[in-house]
């Protein structure tokens, strides 16, 4: 092919129609005959509903129906389909409205229908509910200590699980021995996703079929129809049809299901009308889960010349008031499996307490326990070069897992292993690009004037595509399902090209990532490709989009499919140009004669053939279609170095960053710009935890940043131009070589920036500030100095 | 996010806005809607009847003779953008244009900004230091309200029920230095801090300085102490120092708190923010 589409920057083919509104998103949705939910929420994070009375809102004009959980105790609990691997979870769900207690403050008692929503809304306020107040508890660790508020009888002391990983007694042994230990305390603090989109949902039932069409802001259709029909509903799966339209962002906190999805589709059934319910800020900061949250003692012991030795982690993960969809998994998998990051740890032990407090409910959030542990070891490395006055950059390097030594079993992973990485090489092309011997000289100069730059380092890894179902499944980490993805490829008699698969795009552009790995592969025009997902009905079960597998698992079910359907072209061509199947090749979008590119099919010709049937080669079916299921053998480890500068007013606080590098290296890359946007969002993300975002309740369990206006979320004003390089390890566990770059830049970024305020603010005797580094924190933290 | 039912109502003059105000009880203003809709959207308020006076055109004009006259209908964005502003007191138009995003202040406006009285809102500080005059209409007739009297308490004005606010009156300040200077909350892009220095200078020393802080108190206030401290003054680093501790003590316990900048940051701020605003105004 003259050029190739694989690894070119095209441009977005979903974009028309998302910049020009004419996508439609949930709630542009109109039926005809919709009626409009409302949904009462608890004021207390920790009640006993006594009573409710409904009758003033039943009475309201227009008012179709009023609800309340006792109206659906035959509706079961919602499912929690990750629960922390080899140990015993003290699982508690939410039901659709919660029939006798309240776990957290924003929990939903009672549902209004109404001609409008205006009028539900209104009829709301008029629902009486007796509340017998109990006790609250925010505090992950705090909960864990005796005396504090039981919030379920089945979780003594609020311990949802105790899980751990890696070897105790080496570590505790290895600390002992070491010749510097640094023992910190590191909050990792709740986060709110915030998409631009809230969630929503819309359900239409059919009495003659028995059938449901639901319409939600899903990133995992599939998993939502198994999860409402086979454990909320107990119905046959092939009765409910799930639709997820345009979505818009998702974060992670669009995969799970919630309550409100299960209880509008059974109010379309008890209303006999299409229901909508659609969130509002307010509703979306309190009732859609939250990221992060983790209390953590950390221990990490190291030899004088920086080797690394040994880390030990303790860690309390609030996981609110009622256990979200996968939350066990977040805290234990993704986090404590991670905590070796990119350095070769001997001897690692991570004990995790999950946690129930009487707050919103905790799941993944971009990164997903990565962060965390990322934030962890990132840390631990710079407390270490800190205290032995080392260089970050050199202390790095000398922990390094060198490039030789992969595949690499950190030995904490279960029996995975990272399956390829060249750490050294993204750092030297960071430090170049920063010009890391310039900035000192600078940062010198500056402390002379009163000044305080510094420079932050985040060395990361991270783990993307997680499989294989054998190894993530029940028996080994304990999510509830497989996770591998499918895709069917048709190629239509005219010769254009329809994908179908079970991932889900809300924003990641696999519309244009996929039909780039079509065209490269079939030799078509990338406009001669459409990709289609997000229903169930049309295209084949998937897991959904998150935790950055679409490129390494979704588009690999692609390509896969692909290669039959060149397979099957190739014997078709043969037979065409009445040549042996040997002597033919597939290539740049023609089947030909091995030596005689111009006796040659092309793939439309071929389709053509195919489709109409006149000439097959015997036995063969018409039509190129074919459908791959791929469940990976190994997850993706994609891996990087960032650095930021920063500059500390001392006198104010305020942080100032001057400049960003960013190294990724994700494996091979389809469309180099679709990354630079993923790396670019990431990274603003992850600079937000470390300076503005946080989640804060007060002891009641109020969320004191329940709006937009009290809740800090990156502005581009604030960031400066992040200058993005990449270096490029193919990830040999699949045959795109791709890993994944959805999170990376989150991942990175956090733990970049705390690093560089820390270093500023050395010359004033500052080790520490928790997140966010808010001006009033720094400025205190310089004081105290 | 779904207000309450309400009544609408557009009036066409600043009369028939006093009349219909005066006939009901329960009724408020919409100007520009900024800080009154989202409090109907989260049912905050509750107001049975909204009388529209955005379309009011004279109350839009902004005019410089003599003083420089701003009506209570001018957007954020037209104080922020205006010549004669710039030119007449900079630091009003430095202000404006740090409120909120771009669309607020296509939406806002200063007349309704100064009734609703937030206290971590721009322009009170500022037209408190300019000695503004700010002019209102009521049932029983018209009054001028001095900048400095008009903020009374958090969210809480001089305006009488029934008063509809006019236009920002603004002295002649040629000769002044003027300059503004914020330390903006990270969400809201509210102050957290907001400092407005007015100073007259007579070579290096300081006639009269006015200064007041938005923000970290209840409602603007002037910082009289601190006043005191620099008239007569050469303003140098010792004298800069020496009002913002004296204003860092006059703020003291009335400092604000809250979850981003508690009251001890706020109060140390005061004396950061007065130095910043001061050098800003010399220049």
């Amino acid at each position: 092919m003259a050029s190739r589409v694989f690894g070119a920057s095209i441009k977005r083919k979903e974009d028309p129609r998302l910049i020009t509104g004419e996508a439609k998103y949930l709630d542009d949705l109109q039926l005809p005959g919709m009626a409009h939910a409302a949904i009462l929420r608890s004021p207390h994070a920790h009640a006993r509903i006594k009573s409710i009375d409904t009758s003033a809102a039943a009475a309201v004009p227009g008012v179709l129906g009023v609800f309340t959980g006792k109206d659906f105790m035959d509706v079961n609990p919602l499912p929690c389909a990750w629960q922390a691997g080899g140990v015993e979870n003290h699982v508690n769900t939410p039901r659709v409205l919660e029939p006798e207690k309240v776990t957290f403050t924003g929990a939903g008692v009672a549902v209004v229908v109404a001609e409008s929503r205006y009028i539900a809304e209104d009829a709301l306020q008029l629902i009486k509910v007796n509340y017998e107040v109990l006790p609250a508890v925010v505090d992950a660790q705090k909960a864990t200590q005796s005396g504090a508020p039981q919030i379920h009888d089945n979780a003594p002391n609020n311990v949802c699980m105790e899980w751990s990983c890696g070897d105790k007694a080496g570590t505790d042994k290895a600390l002992g021995e070491a010749e510097v230990v640094i023992k910190e305390r590191v909050v990792n603090q709740r986060l709110i996703p915030t998409p631009m989109e809230t969630r929503g949902c819309i359900a239409q039932y059919l009495p003659a079929t028995d059938e449901y069409t639901v319409w939600m802001t899903s990133q995992a259709p599939h998993v939502m129809r198994l999860l409402m029909t086979a454990f909320v509903f107990g119905i046959p799966e092939t009765k409910m049809r799930v639709i997820s339209p345009q979505v818009g962002g998702g974060f992670g906190a669009k995969i799970f299901l919630y309550p409100e999805y299960c209880l509008v589709t059974a109010l379309s059934k008890k209303i006999g009308r299409p229901v909508k319910w659609a969130e509002t800020r307010s509703e979306n900061y309190v009732a859609t889960t939250h990221g992060r949250d983790h209390i953590t003692e950390l221990e990490v012991g190291a030899k004088r010349d920086g080797t690394i030795t040994a880390l030990r982690v303790n860690t309390y993960a609030n996981l609110g008031g009622i256990l979200s969809t996968i939350a066990p998994g977040i805290p234990t998998t993704l986090y404590g499996r991670l905590l070796s990051g990119a350095y070769k740890i001997p001897n690692i032990y991570c004990h995790v307490w999950g946690v129930y407090t009487n707050t919103g409910m905790v799941d993944a959030y971009r990164g997903a326990g990565r962060p965390e542990a990322t934030f962890v070891v990132e840390r631990a490395v710079d407390m270490v070069a800190n205290q032995l006055s080392m260089d970050p950059a050199e202390i790095r390097r000398k922990n390094f897992i060198p490039s030789s030594a992969f595949p690499y079993d950190p030995k904490i992973l279960n029996g995975l292993k990272y399956d390829s990485g060249d750490y050294d090489k993204a750092l030297g092309k960071a430090l170049e690009m920063v010009g890391y011997q310039d900035f000192r000289k600078a940062q010198a100069d500056a402390r002379q004037q009163g000044r305080y730059l510094g420079i932050g380092f985040s060395s990361y890894i991270e783990m993307c595509g997680v499989a294989p179902s054998a190894w993530i499944g029940l028996p080994g980490e304990g999510w509830g399902a497989g996770l591998w993805e499918s895709a069917n490829v048709r190629v239509h008699l005219t010769g254009k090209v329809v994908v179908t698969s079970g991932s889900q795009s809300h924003g990641q552009g696999h519309e244009t990532t996929t039909a780039q790995i079509v065209a490269e592969e079939l030799g078509v025009p990338v406009e001669d490709v459409i990709v289609q997902h997000s229903d169930t009905l049309g295209t084949p079960f998937g897991y959904g989009t998150y935790g950055s597998r679409s490129a390494s698992v979704g588009q690999v079910a692609v390509f896969n499919s692909l290669q039959k359907i060149k397979e099957k072209a190739k014997k078709l061509g043969a037979h065409l140009l009445e040549a042996a199947v040997e002597d033919v090749v597939f290539e740049n979008g023609k089947v030909h004669v091995k030596g005689s590119p111009d006796k040659a099919k092309t793939i439309q010709e071929l389709a053509g053939a195919a489709a109409l049937g006149y000439s097959l080669p015997a036995g063969m079916e018409p039509f190129l279609d074919d459908t791959a299921y791929y469940d990976p053998p190994n997850c993706t480890f994609p891996f990087g170095t960032h650095i930021c500068i920063v500059e500390v007013d001392a006198g104010t606080g305020q942080i100032d960053i001057k400049r960003y590098v960013a190294v990724d290296d994700v494996g091979k890359v389809i469309n180099p710009m679709i990354v630079d946007g993923q790396v670019h969002g990431g990274i603003a993300q992850g600079v937000a935890q470390a300076l503005w975002e946080g989640a804060v309740y007060d002891e009641n369990g109020q969320l004191l940043t329940g709006s937009l206006m009290d809740y800090a979320l990156p502005r581009a004003d604030l960031l400066p131009s992040f200058e993005v390089g990449r270096t490029e390890t193919p990830s040999p566990t699949n045959p795109l070589g791709v890993k994944g770059a959805g999170e990376t830049g989150t991942i990175a970024a956090t733990p970049a920036v705390v690093n560089a305020v820390l270093d500023a603010l050395k010359p004033l005797g500052v080790l520490h500030i928790d997140m966010p580094m808010t001006p009033a924190r720094v400025w205190q933290a310089i004081q105290k100095g | 996010m779904y207000p309450a039912k309400f009544d609408y109502y557009r009036a066409n003059s600043v009369e028939e806005a006093v009349k219909l105000l005066a006939e009901n009880s329960d009724a408020k203003l919409l100007a520009g809607g900024h800080s009154l809709i989202p409090a109907m959207k989260l049912r905050l308020t509750q107001p049975a009847l909204l009388i529209d006076i955005g379309k009011i055109d004279s109350l839009k004009n902004i005019k410089a003779n003599g003083s420089l006259e701003i009506g209570a209908l001018a957007t954020h964005a037209r104080v922020a953008a205006s010549a004669d502003v710039k030119k007449w007191f900079p630091a009003l138009a430095n202000a404006a244009s740090l409120i909120g995003d771009q669309q607020v202040r296509n939406f806002g406006t200063i007349g309704g900004n100064i009734a609703h009285a937030d206290p971590a809102s721009d322009p009170p500080t500022v037209l408190i230091a300019a000695g503004a005059t700010i002019h209102v209409r009521g049932a029983s007739g018209t009054r001028a309200i001095a900048a400095e009297d008009f903020f009374v308490d958090l969210f809480t004005t001089a305006l009488e029920p029934g008063e509809v606010v006019t236009k920002i009156e603004i002295p002649n300040l040629s000769g002044r230095k003027s300059a503004y200077a914020k330390m903006s909350h990270p969400a809201s892009r509210y102050a957290i801090v907001g400092v407005c220095a007015v100073l007259s200078m007579e070579g290096d020393t300081c006639k009269e300085a006015r200064l007041v802080v938005g923000g970290a108190v209840a409602h603007a206030t002037r910082l009289s102490e601190a006043e005191a401290v620099l008239k007569g003054k050469k303003l140098d680093a010792a004298a800069l120092k020496a009002a913002a501790d004296a204003a860092i003590a006059q703020v003291g316990d009335d400092a604000m708190g809250d979850i981003t900048a508690p009251a001890d940051y706020r109060r140390a701020m005061v004396g950061q923010y007065l130095q910043r605003a001061i050098q800003s105004a010399l220049g």
